[in-house]
């Protein structure tokens, strides 16, 4: 699996993120600039957590414009994959590459905690080793989490069957419940909840490996 | 020149913020306060003198940046 990982001013998960891509493939990903506007040739971009630009004017939205945004852009429409985690997954639908936004939480405040998820969909190289209805526990950390699309974009990407994951029981107010989503393609995957965050160390196992050892599986 | 932007969540969009705002103002004894809806203003400053263009491309930088129209939505001033 020949991965980089998107590093803007204020990401602070990027290396969480690459300790989990080198523990699943024992291949050390790529750490990119976000200033680069070009990226090494890889399989899969990670979009990480944090709070890029300090989440000025709206979270994600300058990371969105930033120059190597344009060839994420690129690699995406080329088929290969995109994962954005928590801040990532708000950089995906700033820049239009997922549809929605994310608002903030509807009770106002930041919330770190591992929550349950259903599986939806397992038609993506993320999630193909999962079965639909399995509950993972991922936890989240995050204050505008808070899914948000009009009644005719959500049921359009109900329709199409973009729905990754869903919360159990709700913490921010997301509609449907939505914690993750793909495009229609499902090459590109923004979740809310931080599987990097549950990898398994020592005797305490964590689902995050899943979706990293799914992620092995299909690129090898 | 100088633009001001307004942008604010589209109506039907939940405003957190602004219902945290509404029940503080109650509890201050504003009983007459019904709703709140909140968002920012930005000011720009501007080279030109032509009114009619600035504003035409300040609701580009609207469209492009300053505005998340999937959730927001914006109006523009133009003053001397």
């Amino acid at each position: 699996m020949r991965a980089a990982i998107i590093v803007f001013p204020g990401s602070n998960c990027d290396r969480d993120a690459a300790d989990a891509i080198v523990k699943i493939s024992g291949r050390r990903p790529k750490m990119v600039w976000h200033r680069e506007t070009q990226l090494p040739d890889v399989d899969l971009v990670i979009l990480p957590g944090g709070f890029a630009y300090g989440d000025y004017l709206r979270p994600g939205a300058m990371a969105a414009r930033s120059s190597i945004m344009k060839d994420v852009h690129h690699h995406a429409k080329s088929g290969r994959l995109v994962l954005g985690i928590c801040n990532g997954f708000q950089v995906l639908t700033e820049i239009g590459m997922l549809p929605g936004a994310l608002l903030p939480n509807a009770g106002m405040k930041f919330i770190c905690k591992p929550v349950a998820l259903t599986v939806v969909k397992t038609s993506t190289p993320f999630t193909s080793g999962f079965t639909k209805g399995q509950v993972l526990q991922i936890p989240v950390a995050h204050h505008d989490g808070n899914f948000f699309a009009q009644q005719d974009e959500l049921s359009r990407l109900e329709d199409e069957d973009q729905v990754v994951f869903r919360y159990q029981s709700n913490p921010n107010g997301s509609v449907n419940d939505i914690a993750g989503l793909s495009n229609i393609a499902g090459n590109v995957v923004g979740m809310m909840p931080h599987p990097e965050r549950a990898m398994t160390n020592g005797k305490a196992k964590g689902d995050g490996d899943r979706l990293f050892k799914n992620l092995m599986e299909t690129l090898g | 020149m100088k633009a001001i932007v307004h942008v604010q969540l589209k109506p039907g969009v939940l405003d957190p913020q602004g219902q945290a705002i509404a029940g503080a103002l109650g509890s201050l004894g504003y009983s007459e306060v019904t709703g709140v809806r909140q968002g920012k203003v930005i000011e720009l400053e501007l080279i030109g003198t032509d009114h009619a263009l600035a504003k035409e491309r300040v609701e580009a930088m609207c469209g492009q940046l300053l505005a998340n129209t999937v959730i927001e939505q914006f109006s523009v001033e133009i003053l001397d």
